[in-house]
């Protein structure tokens, strides 16, 4: 009887197991804009820590600062838009960076010193997309018509 | 856009030929379909902070007023840093000394910050290399590798570093600080790699005063160059040998 119990208590928990697996997992916010990654996301991933240690001692003891991949760069794309509709810090458990971090318990040091939210400047300058103003040029051209 | 000297770890036997074309070891050229030429070797990467160059500061001391602080608000604007009101731990990057000659009274007021040594004692004494010289001249930390002894500002005899006491937050993307390591001057280095001006020169000249003087000393064409050239100049403590980049005229 203990037997067939523990059988359909085990039947039950690999049915569950896909499910609660889905809970668990983090939800990865989706960046406002931006193009995607062309390595794939599974890349970044994997690599992200990789690339920004190689762009940071290259641009503190180089001065190389044409490298993409810079971390003011991710934080541009990767906002994460709060209630005020402003981008929300490291603070926030909604923070890009900690979604996935606090899934895998990894301490980020990072924003001991920089600053987890994107510069004003640099939102402004990467929202308006090329092929938008080309769009809204047209747009605005017929309108005159 | 260059993409950084990535090496991701993976065995040689692992290696795709996909991965192989795609590491930029190789260029290719499709000749005709199926026919392809390659080139070896990746080109040398142009970095910015170059060698041949010595970034200086040329200061006027008879050009630099008494009253204005204008240099030291925009370097504070510029990097974030500022008076929480603890006088005895607050960051300064920059700051106006004031000197009188005792024998006639004769005032002169200056700004300090660092000095940008060739030989800086700062990167003598640090530990962990984190305090180190460009190849450039300018004198940096690696906040990355600063542990917070303190050794250099101790070895600084211009008194040009300070410790970050407090955490912080909303620093500027170009100039991170944070709590436990030391800081000072950077010569404006995210602005200097652009090909710009330090903010102190920019907010000296935008007063009219033009006191202050940004430029490669070692280019004889540039200004600071010939200004070094034609007129006395002279170095804070040059006593000490240190052969400071910024340089102060008629002090």
């Amino acid at each position: 009887m203990l037997r067939l119990l523990s059988l359909v208590l085990l039947g039950f928990a690999l049915l569950a197991g896909p499910m609660v697996a889905q809970d668990i997992y983090p939800v990865v916010p989706k960046p406002a804009f931006g193009k995607p990654h062309p390595e794939g996301n599974l890349f970044m991933r994997v690599n992200h820590m990789d690339l920004l240690i190689h762009d940071r001692d290259l641009t503190m003891r180089n001065g190389d600062r044409e490298i993409s991949y810079s971390l003011a760069e991710c934080l541009t794309c990767h906002a994460v838009e709060g209630p005020d509709a402003m981008p929300v810090s490291v603070e926030s458990d909604q923070h890009f960076c900690r979604v996935c971090h606090d899934y895998a318990a990894v301490k980020i040091d990072c924003f001991q010193c920089h600053n987890s939210k994107p510069d004003a400047a640099s939102l402004a300058r990467l929202k308006p997309d090329e092929a938008d103003a080309a769009d809204i040029a047209a747009y605005l051209k017929k309108v005159e018509e | 856009m260059k993409l950084p000297a990535l090496k991701i770890p993976k065995k040689p036997s692992e290696m795709s030929r996909r991965d192989f074309l795609q590491s930029g070891a190789a260029a290719t050229i499709v000749l005709a379909p199926g026919v392809t030429l390659m080139a070896y070797g990746a080109k040398a990467d142009a970095a910015p902070a170059d060698a041949a160059k010595r970034y200086g500061l040329l200061i006027d001391v008879n050009k630099c007023s008494k009253d204005c602080t204008a240099c030291v608000s925009a370097c504070s604007k510029e990097h974030g840093w500022q008076d929480t009101g603890h006088p005895e731990t607050d960051a300064q990057w920059i700051r106006k000394i004031d000197l009188v000659d005792k024998a006639n009274g004769h005032e002169v007021s200056l700004p300090v910050m660092c000095q940008h040594c060739e030989s800086p004692p700062c990167v003598d004494v640090c530990p962990t290399g984190a305090s180190f010289k460009r190849v450039d001249g300018i004198v940096l930390v690696d906040k990355h590798t600063c542990i917070g002894c303190r050794y250099c500002m101790m070895a600084c005899p211009y008194k040009a570093r300070s410790f970050v006491h407090e955490p912080l937050t909303d620093q500027k993307s170009y100039s991170p600080r944070g709590k436990g390591t030391v800081e000072s001057c950077t010569l404006c280095v995210h602005r200097v790699d652009k090909g710009g001006t330090p903010a102190c020169v920019e907010a000296c000249d935008a007063t009219g005063n033009g006191a202050m003087l940004f430029g490669d000393l070692n280019d004889p064409e540039s200004e600071i160059a010939k200004q070094v050239a034609t007129y006395q100049s002279t170095a804070l403590r040059a006593d000490l040998g240190l052969n400071p980049g910024v340089r102060y005229q008629n002090l």
